[in-house]
């Protein structure tokens, strides 16, 4: 099959989707917009390793939504996507990452379109989440995510809420392109990807996902069957001879469970998975800790709070994440003011090694609509075995300004 | 009997064995479950909030959130409070079982990750979205939470008052007692002073402007908190009561949480 209608394919598909939009918003009867509109700075202190990469880039993001909910509590919304990066062609990008119709009933709740779906308990590695795919040229932290289009059926019932899944088309990995920092020194060709399935990205991914609260517990109990959403990295040449990883996805099964139990101020949480279909072997993971507040802090309006977590992958170094034996540290801290002013400092160490992240990400409102964040992320004595080795330079002071609508 | 001297006589008849049967503990729980009689059995509504944060040098921050309460027989409230403005925590949305005996539950949805998230509620102390109401503040008031003693009857604005304190039974309250001052002929509070830890006066809510609603329920559309160690306040403003919704206990739960907006 050619690689060009790939992506051609998943652009008729949203044209699609946004034509019938358009018909559909000229028969509803109340709109509400929102959204927001921002510029951002990347700065890197050290000269970049890779070939080809900046030292600072400058981007700007928009992200408008419209809602619309009718009488009978059914709704539409839409949030497109898009930012434009003045260093990497692959961070320019478009995306829808909300489409939905959600027909409320009695009985259930059925979501039709591009949605974004988050399971999972703990705070620094978002382990069991694997409905959406990561938009990793977003931000490393993984917390961004591409559009799933899906239809999703819920039932919640006294004994709880049970979610069944039919994800028809897949949505591949973003990676920094030639420009970007944040990578490895070999770029991966996202034109060359491929599948374990021979139906590629139209194959049919299911999940079903049971959740609910037991008094001072909640549980979640997740079952996915399809394509995996972090791909194995292949080595291969593009058609100049030149080096290139290739993104291969498999077919997987994982079942996961995650939990969180309040106990007083502390906070208990862990997230476990097993998989199989990725590499030879079906492996394990898991995730947990604890997260702590002291309510008025130092007799004042601020709350910290203090997070654990210990994050483990029985792959061990062949693990496809950063995260195979660690513990991270962090501080969080809500100063409670008027301008919400928010502080997250955290430490993550690796426990075979001496190799060690630490992060900063700060919040603070402007008047009534403007907000600034800013983040720093520093990898410090990684080995040449560790899953960051070529990133290390990649130390990271971002900031960014977003007016919000 | 002359006219005088029987009134007298009345007074001591009727007044004499209240005074020495009732303790003034009695007498404050008997009105704290009076109130609370009077306040049941609006069933749900919904109403919308404006928040105006004011410090000392008079600068305000403005938040606009909407409520949704439901309730429940035998047991404290449930409620959803939805975040319109600022526009960056938009779609934020608290959803609270209070309970009347322990700590409640409460679970925070953020709309940016789609998650909802299990929060500890188990220190009400903390300020509700940056304001000078703490969480035990704004959540529903159950006769259980505190112990009540009476202290005198006053008139506060030309309203004849019982002024009697209360002490919170749950763990971590920021408060050693409460003063307040309901009004006698309708059980509405008009005014509460905050004692903190250390026994001193830290804020004074006055609340004003009440609307009857459904011809029982008595709500002010005003509640101004003043912080009295900080110089900050609050004015938090009521609007669009609307009772009998249809709201039920499907409406609060985790998937209504995340729909909420």
């Amino acid at each position: 099959m050619p690689i060009l209608p790939l992506g051609f394919q998943y652009k008729t598909y949203s044209l699609l989707i946004l034509a019938s939009f358009l018909t559909f918003v000229s028969i509803c009867q109340a709109h509400e917009f929102s959204g927001y509109i921002g510029s951002q700075a990347r700065l890197f202190p050290n000269s970049a390793l890779h070939l080809g990469q900046e030292d600072q880039s400058a981007s700007l993001v928009f992200q408008p939504e419209y809602y619309h909910e009718f009488e009978s509590g059914s709704s539409f919304t839409f949030v497109p996507f898009y930012r434009l990066d003045s260093a990497d062609t692959e961070r320019t990008h478009f995306d829808i990452r909300e489409l939905t119709f959600l027909w409320l009933e009695d009985d259930f709740e059925l979501r039709l379109g591009v949605r974004k779906v988050f399971w999972g308990a703990t705070e620094v590695l978002h382990l069991v989440d694997i409905i959406n795919q990561t938009d990793l040229v977003e931000n490393i932290d993984t917390e961004d995510k591409l559009g799933q289009p899906m239809a999703n059926i819920s039932f919640s019932r006294d004994w709880g809420t049970l979610d069944l899944y039919w994800l028809p088309y897949f949505r591949e990995r973003t990676f920094a392109g030639i420009g970007g920092r944040l990578r490895g020194s070999i770029i991966v060709d996202t034109d060359r990807t491929e599948y374990e399935s021979s139906a590629e990205e139209w194959h049919s991914d299911w999940a079903v996902r049971y959740a609910h609260a037991f008094g001072d517990w909640d549980i979640g109990l997740s079952q996915f069957v399809g394509t995996s959403r972090n791909p194995t990295l292949l080595d291969g040449t593009d058609s100049a001879g030149k080096a290139i990883k290739i993104p291969r996805y498999e077919q997987i099964l994982q079942t996961s469970l995650d939990l969180s139990r309040v106990a007083g101020d502390w906070l208990w949480k862990g997230e476990a998975l097993y998989r199989s279909g990725q590499g030879n072997d079906d492996y394990f993971a898991w995730t947990g800790g604890f997260e702590y507040t002291f309510t008025r802090a130092w007799s004042s309006d601020m709350d910290l709070g203090i997070i654990g977590e210990w994050m483990y992958d029985t792959r061990q170094d062949t693990a496809t994440t950063a995260f195979e034996n660690d513990l991270a540290g962090a501080l969080r801290l809500a100063v409670n003011d008027p301008a919400s002013t928010e502080v997250l400092l955290g430490w993550v160490q690796d426990i075979d090694s001496s190799a060690r992240s630490l992060f900063l990400e700060a919040s603070r409102r402007f008047g009534n609509n403007l907000l600034l964040t800013t983040e720093f992320r520093t990898f410090i004595n990684q080995p040449a075995t560790d899953f960051l080795f070529e990133q290390r330079a990649d130390e990271i002071l971002q900031i960014e300004l977003a007016y919000y609508f | 009997m002359k006219p005088v001297i029987r009134i007298l006589f009345l007074a001591l008849f009727f007044n004499a064995p209240l005074a020495s049967a009732e303790t003034a503990e009695d007498k404050g729980l008997a009105i704290a479950k009076e109130d609370d009689r009077r306040d049941n059995g609006f069933h749900d509504f919904t109403a919308n909030m404006v928040m105006v944060l004011k410090n000392r040098q008079g600068e305000t921050s403005t938040r606009h959130i909407r409520n949704k309460t439901l309730e429940v027989d035998g047991d404290g409230d449930k409620s959803i409070s939805i975040f319109d403005r600022p526009r960056d925590v938009k779609g934020t949305a608290l959803l609270n079982f209070t309970h009347k005996v322990g700590t409640d539950d409460q679970w925070l949805y953020l709309p940016a990750l789609k998650r909802v998230k299990r929060i500890s509620s188990s220190n009400k102390s903390g300020s509700f979205m940056g304001s000078e109401f703490a969480y035990e503040d704004v959540t529903s008031q159950e006769v259980e939470k505190y112990t009540y003693k009476w202290l005198r009857d006053e008139n506060l604005d030309a309203k004849k008052c019982f002024v009697f304190e209360r002490y919170p039974v749950y763990k971590s309250s920021g408060y050693t007692r409460q003063v307040v001052w309901m009004d006698q002929a309708e059980y509405k509070i008009l005014k509460i002073d905050y004692y903190d830890r250390k026994n001193t006066l830290l804020k004074t809510l006055t609340q004003s402007d009440f609307h009857q609603y459904l011809d029982a329920y008595w709500y002010p559309e005003n509640m101004h908190m003043v912080n009295h160690q900080t110089g900050k306040s609050t004015l938090l403003t009521w609007s669009d009561y609307k009772f009998n919704t249809g709201l039920s206990n499907k409406n609060f739960n985790k998937n209504s949480l995340k729909r909420a907006r």
